[in-house]
């Protein structure tokens, strides 16, 4: 109703300080909307890029791997299943599958990989390893080798291994030296060290040693097909609708990352769950602040709604411009805080050069929109309750007070 | 031709058991289309009781109450919501304007809440009623910057936005001093000649009732003259 947004809009204009501080008011609690959005989105996407961003997303693995080997903590080994009992299984078409993977929406990358245990050779020292055969070119698809070497090149090619600086100290190893590695199989190869790399992670540092795959074909006698597929996506939270569509399309096995990652799922759960209780008291915050200050302006209105009613307004008019106030306030103030908001996150890097030390602020996941709508709804709640004050005013008291 | 409005045996209490307070016991009215007329009677006697009830803005304790040959009393809110607009026009003696509207938004707003929005048309008349009221110069106006008799000058422009046929001003005169009261006394006198506007004005100052055709005296809640 244009003349109720006519009314409106003087009223709030009457008193511009007022309104001003009002709006200020609203404004600070989306801009707290905004920035805990940004921050809790930002954290997720950090913690899940640290845990879960060197992992394959989508994992299909053969029916059953090389012989289980059960390593305790230290390293030895406690158990090993005869060898030999059982041929290795494989995913002998992955050649013609690969392509299909690929085609999907959402993959980013795809790893052929043909994995299995070993033992590395140096002089009198030996390690227990495990291998992994990565197709040349596609190191990095998934572990992102490249970006972890510290001497050499992560790139691997035939008689080439690739392997962990503390495995490296372990066999005091160096770049360009001969070792012997030696499949569980029993098929063995020397190879040069061409790369050393250092992720962080102390079991893949101190036990994985990467090879090229035809190295890994030649070790694991598998002329063709793979063990491993590994599967990166552009979007984790993706994992569980991929892997089903990738099942799907190749009847193959796909797991996502999520299965067994529920401890992960629970943290991550936990503090989405803060984020949206400290959301959800600056929603409250700001319903308060809008209720009361129109409250106000309903009380110290009384004799103009009295005025109005007595000139033919009828009592849902009274209400729409009380309304129609309380969205005004809720929208200038949403506009406001989110415009804040996202200058304040400005500053803060982006969420490729998040940094361990500063806030993982996420610009991106500033919820503008939603703060701006949930504020406008809020604000329209608020005002409800002084608007059908304001209709219930009895004209002939509010004239006469 | 039947009168304009009827009362009849109009009765106001507020309050219930011992603190209630009859105010009109009885009363009964009728005025006929055109009339000039004042309500007379000393402070507390039930005028501002009986304009409101005759305004539709409060209903009698008990009693019947038509205008227009319509039944006011067994009217709900919404009804009476717009009888009053179409029919009704208010002089109140204080808390008359919107304050933060300008002279001409005060006088429009009568036909503008019911169509919605603020027509040229509405503007043209509330700027023929303001000439009318010698307010030429003040149309747009914040009413908050206009003297006392400039504000009830607006205020009569408004009770006739709608062309109603009955205007109630409650002692519209009780706040100006007598030149101003003249002023718009003389200008009601001359819409109600010119348009055949019936006015009920409540006073009680003997000077500003001479100036109307007729006088109602209400006293002890009935009327004694
Ligand atoms: N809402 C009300 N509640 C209780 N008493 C009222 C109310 N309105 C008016 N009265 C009483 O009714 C009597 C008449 O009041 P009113 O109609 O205002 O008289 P007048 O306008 O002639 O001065 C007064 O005694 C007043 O105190
Ligand atoms: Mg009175």
């Amino acid at each position: 109703m244009l003349y109720a947004l006519k009314i409106a809009i003087r009223y709030l204009t009457a008193s511009k300080a007022q309104t001003a501080l009002l709006v200020l008011g609203v404004a600070v609690g989306v801009f707290i909307f905004v920035f805990m959005s940004a921050l809790i989105g930002g954290l997720a996407d950090f913690i899940l890029s640290r845990t879960v961003g060197d992992i394959s997303h989508v994992t299909i693995k053969a029916e059953d791997a090389e012989p289980a080997i059960l390593i305790s903590p230290e390293g030895h080994v406690l158990a090993v299943t005869e060898k030999g009992r059982m041929r290795t299984a494989t995913l002998a078409e992955a050649a013609t599958w690969i392509p299909l993977i690929e085609a999907v929406r959402g993959v980013v990358a795809v790893s052929p990989q043909i994995t299995g245990a070993g033992f590395l050779t140096r002089g009198a020292q030996v390690a227990q390893v495990s291998v992994t055969g990565l197709e040349p070119g596609r190191e990095s698809a998934i572990l992102n080798l490249d970006g972890y070497m510290v001497e050499g090149a992560a790139r691997l090619g035939s008689g080439l291994v690739v392997l962990g600086q503390r495995l490296a100290d372990d066999l005091s190893l160096g770049l360009g030296q001969t070792l012997r590695l030696q499949s569980s199989g029993g098929v063995s190869t020397m190879l040069t060290l061409s790369g050393i790399f250092q992720t962080g992670n102390g079991m893949i540092d101190s036990s994985s040693v990467f090879v090229s795959l035809p190295t890994a074909r030649t070790l694991f006698a598998m002329p063709q097909g793979v063990t491993r597929i590994e599967i990166k996506l552009a979007d984790l939270n993706a994992a569980d609708a991929t892997a089903l569509r990738i099942r799907g399309l190749t009847g193959l096995d796909a797991v996502p990352w999520t299965d067994g990652a529920e401890q992960l799922k629970e943290a991550l759960n936990a503090q989405a769950q803060t984020g949206y209780f400290l959301k959800s008291f600056a929603l409250i915050t700001i319903v308060i602040g809008v209720a009361s200050a129109l409250l106000l302006s309903t009380y110290r209105r009384r004799p103009e709604i009295g005025i109005m009613r007595a000139m033919g307004a009828g009592r849902g008019f009274v209400v729409v411009v009380f309304v129609t106030q309380g969205a005004l306030i809720g929208l200038l103030g949403g506009l406001m805080g989110a415009g804040l908001g996202y200058l304040a996150l400005l500053p803060f890097p982006s969420r490729e050069a998040f940094r361990p030390g500063t806030l993982p602020m996420d610009i991106t996941q500033g919820s503008y929109g939603l703060a701006i709508t949930l504020t406008v709804l809020g604000a329209i709640l608020a005002s409800i309750l002084p608007a059908r004050a304001a209709a219930r005013v009895d004209p002939v008291t509010a004239i006469s007070q | 031709m039947s009168a304009l409005v009827e009362v009849e045996g109009l009765v106001k209490t507020f309050g219930s058991g011992e603190a209630a307070t009859r105010v009109l016991r009885g009363l009964s009215l009728t005025l006929q289309g055109g009339e000039l007329t004042a309500l007379l009677g000393p402070s507390g006697s039930g005028k501002s009781t009986l304009l409101t009830i005759l305004g539709t803005l409060m209903k009698p304790t008990a009693g019947s109450h038509s205008m227009l040959g319509t039944d006011l009393v067994a009217a709900d809110d919404r009804a009476l919501t717009l009888f009053r607009n179409l029919h009704i026009g208010f002089v109140f003696q204080f808390h008359n304007l919107l304050p933060d509207f300008t002279a001409l938004e005060n006088v429009a707003f009568p036909t503008a809440v019911r169509e919605g929005r603020e027509t040229a048309a509405a503007r043209t008349r509330g700027r023929e009623l303001l000439a009318r009221m010698g307010l030429a110069e003040r149309i747009d106006f914040p009413t908050a910057n206009l003297s006392g008799g400039q504000k009830q000058r607006v205020a009569v422009a408004r009770a006739l936005m709608n062309r109603p046929e009955l205007v109630l001003a409650d002692e519209p005169t009780g706040n100006l001093d007598r030149a101003a009261a003249m002023q718009v006394m003389a200008l009601i006198s001359e819409i109600n000649r010119d348009e055949g506007t019936t006015f009920l004005i409540s006073t009680h100052d003997e000077k500003i009732a001479s100036l109307c055709r007729r006088q109602v005296v209400v006293g002890d809640g009935v009327v004694t003259g």
